[in-house]
């Protein structure tokens, strides 16, 4: 097999973590559903627990399709290693509770998914986990809220809604001042738009559900470690650095200086917690990172001509696209994003809550749901549906109006998303 | 575990259990800007199959404190002192690319003082002697560090899919390979005060023109056995390139599916040849 001495972005999509089958012969992946896999004799069931020799023994643990999406993730990622969840959410709560406990402390961006915001919000303080908000661009913000406890500090490439670029060279900086990791979520730019990593970041997850599985089939989760951060060389962290009782006494930072968060994200969050993925789930998310390349170039294109066609109705009153030279972080977006800066967006309708449900209702090729990263062109109605218990004062906090509508823009031929879009603007506009 | 060799603080990972020097005893020497990782997997089964084992850091590598070590002689005289000060008195050497010259030469050191200290067995992996290193590389890890690195992993690794992986499933192998040695050339750097780990490293093991006639010294006492496991894809230290020394030291040898790493591409065909070879 030698021949791949310094394979591509396109060629690691395609090949990363996977040769065809020993045994079978198989070029494309194989499925393999099976909860256990048989040891060679007593001693090497021994050894496979003890973690003396490499190998597979139970799914919740490790599988070999889900390791292949794994390293396959890793390798695009620029890390050392990944571990696969169940969701994007599981991914986020992993990358947490592997630093993180009682009495800790995050340093979060304000502008967050929902999801992620309840999590640190509401639940994670019910576990004595606490987190202080930032504005995305407040640089010198992220560093005053960083404490003795802080042991993560957490931010969205393209913070939710309002696609804020995280300045991560700058705020990645402040962390490690400190001694502390940087967490990105990276489900908007996947690996291809870009790669935190060589921006500074620590670890990355993803939403796996939706650009990197790309066809809206399945979820699914994971968090890749950039393999950059110190463990050894930080006291916050003695769940790395200091003997784990709950697994053979071991301290992760001495069995591996690079991947020691992922020995202990493995070892004790997939093995305790139990969110792992399916193999199933892997094998399909597989397939789609193989055209992740001409999706994402495809998905950027498209989004483009919808955003500019949109800032040049009557009917619209803002696109709040970074590739916008009127988006606050359209600078940034240009030197940390060049290849593009996705394919979500929103933009407000001038008009009322009704009249932006006149407009979902009108659409034909977007499918009207809560997902993004399809393949397909999606759209929801904030004030209606996510948000619809929200007054329009609430609504304004959140950077949302009552005519905001958010957008997923698919592989679909672009004239006829601009067709369906200008016709629902003017149904939008005719029911005022 | 930490020990205190000629006056400085020295690292060696045990394997997860005790290390008792009573025991049967098994030493790892790591690579270039590597450090004991490298061995976990062989050194945590060799000290759960009643064994002691000791990876070390070597010198301003990781763990242990500095200075670096310029010369291979120098890096084996500093692991003949570990043995001595673990009160070592026989044990099986295992050396990878350039800890396998320094194995070697350890045991060429250890020729004369038998009594002393023992050594049964001699592992060299990924490895050739002499151990020549491309003026370019050097110039390269000069001028432009990540760039080094970037060659050095690009020429390490025979495959995108190694299974299953090392230590464990889900690691991409060339960026753990490439994120370490960036990790212990930073670390040199930053708390051992060496800012060119990467060309004392590789300039060592490209100096080191007594090789074969360690090997022959080695050999000629057959006062150990001596096993080389060989990458067949290797493009860092070409498996022809290892006949001198293997015919020197008389030694076995196998050749496993890998490049430069084989405790990382194929580390149960590793542990196989050395259970084969009677270091079980």
């Amino acid at each position: 097999m030698a021949g791949f001495s310094d394979p591509g972005f396109d060629t690691l999509a395609l090949h990363a973590g996977a040769a065809p089958d020993p045994a079978t012969g198989a070029r494309a992946v194989p499925l393999h559903l099976s909860t256990s896999f048989v040891f060679e004799s007593s001693e090497h069931a021994a050894s496979l627990f003890n973690l003396e020799r490499s190998g597979h023994v139970y799914s919740r643990i490790s599988n070999p399709t889900t390791a292949v999406f794994e390293e396959r993730m890793a390798a695009l990622e620029g890390g050392v290693g990944a571990v696969a969840t169940a969701s994007g959410q599981a991914a986020l709560h992993l990358a947490i509770a592997t630093l993180a406990g009682a009495g800790s402390h995050v340093v979060a961006s304000s502008a967050l998914y929902g999801g992620s915001h309840n999590l640190l919000h509401y639940t994670l303080r019910r576990f004595g986990i606490e987190t202080t908000f930032v504005k995305p661009d407040d640089v010198d913000g992220f560093r005053d809220a960083i404490r003795p406890n802080t042991k993560l500090v957490f931010g969205e490439t393209l913070g939710n809604p309002g696609l804020d670029v995280l300045d991560i060279p700058n705020v990645a900086s402040v962390a490690h001042d400190a001694g502390v990791p940087l967490l990105v979520d990276s489900t908007f730019t996947t690996p291809y738009l870009m790669r935190p990593t060589t921006l500074g970041a620590d670890l990355i997850y993803h939403s796996a559900t939706k650009f990197l599985g790309g066809h809206g089939t399945v979820v699914g989760g994971v968090v890749v470690d950039g393999g950059r951060f110190d463990w050894s060389r930080s006291a916050r962290f003695p769940e790395l650095n200091q003997p784990y009782e709950g697994f053979h006494g071991m301290t992760f930072s001495e069995e591996s200086s690079e991947g020691a968060f992922l020995m202990r994200a493995r070892r004790e969050g997939l093995r305790d917690f139990g969110a792992c993925m399916s193999p199933h789930t892997a094998w399909l998310i597989l397939q789609g990172i193989e055209t992740l390349p001409l999706r994402m170039a495809r998905h950027v294109d498209n989004a483009r001509k919808v955003a500019l066609a949109l800032a040049a109705h009557p009917m619209v009153a803002r696109v709040g696209y970074p590739d916008l030279d009127t988006h606050p972080s359209h600078k940034l977006a240009q030197r940390l994003l060049p290849k593009g800066c996705g394919a979500v967006f929103s933009f407000d309708l001038k008009g009322s809550r009704r009249q932006g449900v006149a407009f979902i209702e009108a659409l034909k090729i977007f499918s009207h749901l809560a997902n993004v990263g399809d393949c397909r062109s999606l759209v929801i109605h904030p004030a209606s549906t996510t948000h619809f218990r929200m007054d329009d004062a609430a609504l304004a906090a959140a950077g949302i109006t009552a005519g905001t509508i958010r957008l997923s823009i698919g592989l679909e031929d672009a004239d006829d998303l601009l067709d369906d879009l200008k016709r629902a603007l003017k149904v939008a506009e005719k029911s005022a | 575990m930490k020990l205190h060799v000629e006056g400085r603080s020295a690292y060696a990972y045990t394997g997860g259990k005790p290390f008792d020097p009573h025991q049967r005893v098994i030493v790892f020497v790591h690579g270039a800007v590597h450090d004991h990782g490298a061995f976990n997997l062989l050194a945590r089964w060799y000290a759960h199959h009643g064994w002691s084992a000791l990876a070390v850091d070597l010198p301003a590598h990781m763990r242990s404190e500095g200075p670096a070590l310029a010369r291979v002689e120098d890096m084996a005289t500093w692991l003949v002192a570990l043995l001595d000060v673990a009160r070592v008195r026989q044990c099986v050497l295992v050396g990878h690319s350039m800890g396998s010259l320094i194995a070697m030469e350890a045991t060429r050191q250890l020729l004369p003082r038998q009594s002393a200290i023992h050594v049964t067995d001699l592992v060299m992996i990924g490895t050739c002697v002499p151990m020549p290193v491309p003026q370019a590389l050097l110039d390269l890890g000069r001028q432009n560090l990540p760039a080094a690195l970037d060659r050095v992993t690009m020429h390490s690794y025979a495959s995108l899919a190694p299974k299953p992986s090392f230590p464990g499933p889900g690691v991409w192998l060339r960026g753990a390979g490439r994120r370490l040695m960036s990790m212990v050339c930073d670390h040199a750097r930053d708390v051992h005060g060496e800012p060119d780990l990467f060309s004392i490293d590789f300039q060592a093991c490209n100096a080191y023109t007594d090789g074969l006639r360690a090997a022959e010294a080695v050999g000629a006492q057959a006062v150990c056995r001596a096993l080389l496991v060989l990458g067949k894809h290797d493009q860092m230290t070409l498996p022809k390139s290892a006949a001198a020394v293997a015919h020197a030291l008389r030694a076995h040898v196998c050749t496993t599916e890998a490049g430069h790493l084989p405790m990382a591409e194929a580390p149960d065909a590793l542990l196989h040849a050395m259970r084969q070879a009677g270091i079980e």
